[in-house]
């Protein structure tokens, strides 16, 4: 009887912001819960419409000759009451009542909620405003209460209060269709159409109502029931008219009644439960339909999956990056890249480095059962006290690559590797338990985005101290703080008992390079660790990462797509796209004379970026570069 | 974090306004003949008339209306018309019946659904099926058909708790306990599939946070990501639907007490509703407004202690 959260009921639907598709309702037909609540659902109202047909006897004759019947009297299907009144009759009468109050309280509401929820979501600010005011405030109010104490007004009619309900149902429908307006509002095809010369009201009908017209009935369904639900309660509990017949009334006479023959709590109990339970199923399955997933299977990695497979200009599917650079570019050439080539093969068999990967996957499942490779055969070195960059575009796997090493890929990842291997210790060998133990002490890495890395709601210093495990709180916090300090903030020990949004962005990944560096990390991951920084801030970290990494002794693999950022800290860099190496080799060499094209579009990009930030006549000698502006820089 | 209380308390201010003159207006224009109610169709016109003019029927609707108000401002919510008992007095004295139930569903509900909520946002699987199915059932069974199951298995059947009546708490905790744990649980089963729900989502949002991946690249372990950092992130949203469901189950409570027979707030209002006691049903229309904003007001203070930034704006 209490009323259904709307919202968490819906909750889902709102979250995928699912559009009926042509098909939805054939799909559902197609589940087994589906079509069965369907046709329980038809059923019973079917029983309920025959009523006058399948009834000997008004619901209300009371048979004193008939009092406590059992099941299968002639005429008494389902027995007679205390009162001697026809069970079966009654429990026909009540389904009508039923369903009335189900479409009277759900309608009520759709109409309300739908209505001012379009209003609310299209058209201007205040008016939305106003709407959400006067329905948050419905919202706040206990519904039942209202109906009982309105119950004079009513005059016992059962329809009345159904409307009264239906009113407070609305703000549930009137949030869902506000929400879903708002979302289908910004969308291309209503700008379009707005383009288009279409009025108002004529996108309304014609676009967004087809958008919210699926979750409305989902809703619609669950509204039914809490409606139908209410009204039971009402009547059970003897408000409103004693002369309507319903479900509740029943319930209550076969209560008051359980001690003589309980079984005819059976009846309406069974047959309300089916009614309602047919309809919430119905919703249920509706709501599956329209959420099923549509795409690839989403890992929350960096959207590498989403783009189109296609082949690299250069590298023909599986071949080894070794190759690519060996074949594309002439052996003779004895460049940096070959170097590393040789360099790569002289450590498989002896895995000296700090690092050492060797033929690293990384896929995901899709829908259809394939898996899709967004790492495809990746090989590297990083030596202790080295800066190794892995340079690419976004979506050219680097990122996957140094999470993969971290062992931070969303769960759907499918990692492999022949070699994956940090400080001498087999990555892949480990629980996640011992990667646990390796992250936070071996393993240590510094993000992009310093505010969405910070946990909103705990002090800065605490989450730091989290971190070092294995010693004494009050030794840790003097940890922490000595690093704030090192790392170049002013007042550590206020820091240290911010909050993050209480910090600037470069003050936070301060904050959070002290973190990394707390336990004495050997190899240091960073990812794009200057790019969400102001430009005069970028320059400072990159010199603190220098510092730090050379007191500290650390091996670093820095992921980045500026080249800029490569020049001014990397030993080595690394050039990955789509997914795998294309050119490796010594900073300065591969500066100065990059082979593979995409290397050399890259270098072009990051100077051409320098040229038009000092010159604004456009100069655009790289701007054709189809890989960066596909991309977008990150 | 004061001036936005003091907006919330404002609107609850409004709420009572507008709740209490919407009712006034109604009841007025049903016409309902309280004078003849009260004295029975035996009654003269004239007997008829004076006690309308004792009760302040015969005045117009706003002057009644101001009365009323008047009175409200020094808690004094009138007497009822048929019992001559004061309002204040007896919703205060019936007050602590529906509190100890609707408590004790709230208790069960957060309980219940966060151990739900976090089980299934770690493990997933199964558990989402279990709560699917508590949620399924809690739409399907109408709390009157669930309560009077419970009756029947716990108090009629096996005997191990009252069916009906309420012991306080002072004279006897264990039988107070046992007086609110039914209605307790059906006031709570529709609320904990929802509350769980939500929970799970947002935990399962917060953990997908880079926040989270950055706290795990430092070695922190699953359980606090969980517990302690996912968990205090989550709980705003929740705390949201939580209060929802307050409302919802205050409503709730009305009922369940009928089918319990727990002299609370609910049997008041029924009577009230039954013989059109005007000024009752106004005390309960008060007492629940206040309920509701008091409980919004006490979790908009939780929501700041829970948010830094609320707590320092």
């Amino acid at each position: 009887m209490t009323v259904p959260d709307v919202d968490t009921a819906t909750a889902p639907v709102v979250e995928t912001a699912v559009r009926p598709r042509r098909g939805a309702w054939r799909r559902l037909l197609r589940k087994p819960l589906g079509i069965g609540a369907l046709l329980v659902l038809v059923a019973i109202i079917v029983l309920g419409l025959l009523e006058p047909v399948l009834s000997q006897h008004d619901s209300a004759l009371a048979n004193l000759q008939k009092v406590n019947a059992d099941v299968g009297e002639p005429g008494y299907l389902l027995g007679a009451d205390q009162f001697g009144r026809d069970i079966w009759a009654r429990v026909l009468s009540s389904i009508n009542v039923s369903v009335a109050s189900a479409l009277i309280g759900a309608g009520v509401a759709v109409v309300l909620g739908t209505v001012f929820g379009l209003i609310a979501g299209y058209i201007g600010k205040r008016t939305g405003a106003t709407l959400s005011w006067v329905f948050e405030l419905l919202m706040t109010f206990p519904a039942l209460i209202l109906i009982l104490v309105l119950q004079p007004v009513t005059g016992g009619s059962y329809k009345v209060t159904m409307v009264i309900f239906g009113v407070f149902l609305a703000p549930g429908l009137f949030r869902l269709v506000r929400n879903l307006v708002v979302g289908v509002r910004n969308e291309l095809y209503v700008d379009a159409a707005r383009v288009a010369g279409l009025s108002n009201r004529r996108i309304l009908s014609r676009h967004v109502l087809y958008v919210v017209r699926g979750p409305i009935i989902i809703t619609a369904a669950f509204l039914g029931t809490a409606a139908i639900g209410v009204q039971a309660g009402l009547a059970f509990l003897g408000v409103g008219s004693s002369q309507q017949v319903s479900f509740g009334a029943m319930t209550a006479d076969a209560f008051g009644n359980i001690y003589v023959k309980p079984v005819q709590m059976v009846w309406p109990s069974l047959f309300l439960a089916l009614l309602t339970g047919s309809l919430v199923l119905l919703g249920n399955a509706y709501r599956d339909v329209l959420a099923a997933p549509q795409g690839a299977v989403a890992p929350g990695g960096r959207r590498a999956k989403r783009r189109p497979a296609a082949a690299s200009p250069s590298a023909p599917g599986d071949v080894l990056p070794q190759d690519v650079t060996a074949g594309d570019h002439a052996p003779s050439v004895g460049s940096a890249a070959t170097a590393t080539v040789a360099a790569l093969a002289a450590a498989e068999s002896a895995g000296g480095a700090l690092l050492a990967v060797r033929n690293l996957r990384v896929g995901y499942p899709q829908v259809d059962g394939s898996v899709r490779d967004v790492v495809k055969g990746v090989s590297l070195d990083v030596a202790a006290g080295e800066i190794v960059g892995l340079v690419g575009e976004s979506g050219s796997g680097k990122s996957q690559t140094a999470f993969s090493i971290l062992g931070l890929l969303p769960r759907q990842a499918r990692v492999t590797a022949d070699v994956l291997r940090v400080d001498g210790q087999d990555l892949q060998g480990l629980g996640p338990g011992g990667m646990g133990k390796l992250r936070g002490s071996v393993l240590a890495y510094i993000p992009q985005e310093p505010m969405a890395n910070l946990d909103p709601s705990f002090t800065i210093g605490s989450q730091l101290v989290e971190g070092l495990r294995g010693i004494p709180k009050r030794e840790a916090e003097q940890t922490v703080l000595d690093l704030l300090d090192r790392v170049g903030i002013v007042d550590p020990r206020r820091t240290f008992k911010s909050y993050p949004h209480q910090i600037s962005g470069g003050m936070a990944q301060r904050a959070l390079i002290a973190g990394a560096v707390a336990p004495r990390p050997k190899l240091l991951i960073a990812d794009e660790p200057t790019t969400a920084l102001d430009v005069t801030v970028q320059a400072e970290i990159l010199d603190l990462l220098r510092d730090l990494q050379n007191e500290f002794h650390m091996g670093v693999l820095l992921v980045t797509h500026n080249f800029g950022v490569v020049a001014d800290l990397c030993d080595r860099v690394l050039v990955m796209q789509e997914g795998e190496l294309v050119e490796g080799g010594d900073v300065r060499s591969i500066f100065h004379a990059p082979q593979h094209p995409y290397t050399q579009q890259l270098i072009g990009a990051i100077l051409d970026e320098e040229t038009v930030r000092t010159d604004p006549t456009p100069t655009s000698t790289g701007t054709t570069a189809p890989a960066l502006t596909k991309g977008g820089a990150r | 974090m004061l001036p936005y209380l003091f907006r919330r308390l404002g609107a609850g201010i409004v709420l009572v306004f507008l709740v209490t003159g919407i009712t006034f207006a109604l009841t007025y224009t049903a016409d309902i003949p309280v004078a003849r109610n009260i004295l029975g169709p035996q009654a003269t016109d004239e007997q008829i008339a004076i006690l309308n003019a004792r009760l302040g029927l015969d005045k117009p609707l706003w002057e009644q209306y101001t009365d009323w108000l008047g009175g409200l401002f020094h808690g004094d919510l009138g007497k009822s018309y048929f019992s001559g008992q004061d309002v204040t007095d007896a919703l205060t004295s019936r007050l602590p019946v529906t509190l100890s139930v609707v408590v004790v569903a709230m208790i069960i509900t957060l309980l219940a659904s966060t151990a739900l909520g976090i089980a299934s946002a770690a493990r997933r699987g199964w558990l989402d099926n279990l709560l699917q199915g508590i949620s399924t059932i809690s739409f399907v069974f109408p709390g009157i058909i669930l309560g009077i199951a419970l009756v029947y298995v716990f108090a009629i059947e096996l005997r191990w708790v009252p069916a009906t009546g309420y012991t306080k708490l002072a004279d006897d905790p264990r039988a107070w306990f046992s007086s609110v744990i039914l209605p307790a649980i059906v006031l709570s089963i529709g609320g904990i599939a929802a509350l769980a729900a939500q929970v799970r989502g947002s935990l399962i949002d917060e953990l997908d946070r880079e926040y989270v991946r950055t706290l795990r690249a430092r070695g922190v372990s699953e359980r606090s990501l969980l517990l302690k950092h996912a968990l205090r992130n989550a709980a705003g949203p929740a705390l949201t639907t939580f209060s929802l469901q307050f409302i919802s189950i205050f409503g709730a409570a009305l009922f369940v007490e009928k089918i319990f027979a727990l002299p609370g707030y609910g049997s008041y209002a029924f009577n009230a509703t039954l013989q059109g006691d005007l000024p009752a049903l106004l005390g309960v229309t008060v007492f629940g407004v206040l309920l509701v904003v008091i409980v919004n007001l006490l979790v908009d203070l939780a929501q700041g202690w829970l948010n830094p930034k609320a707590r320092l704006a």
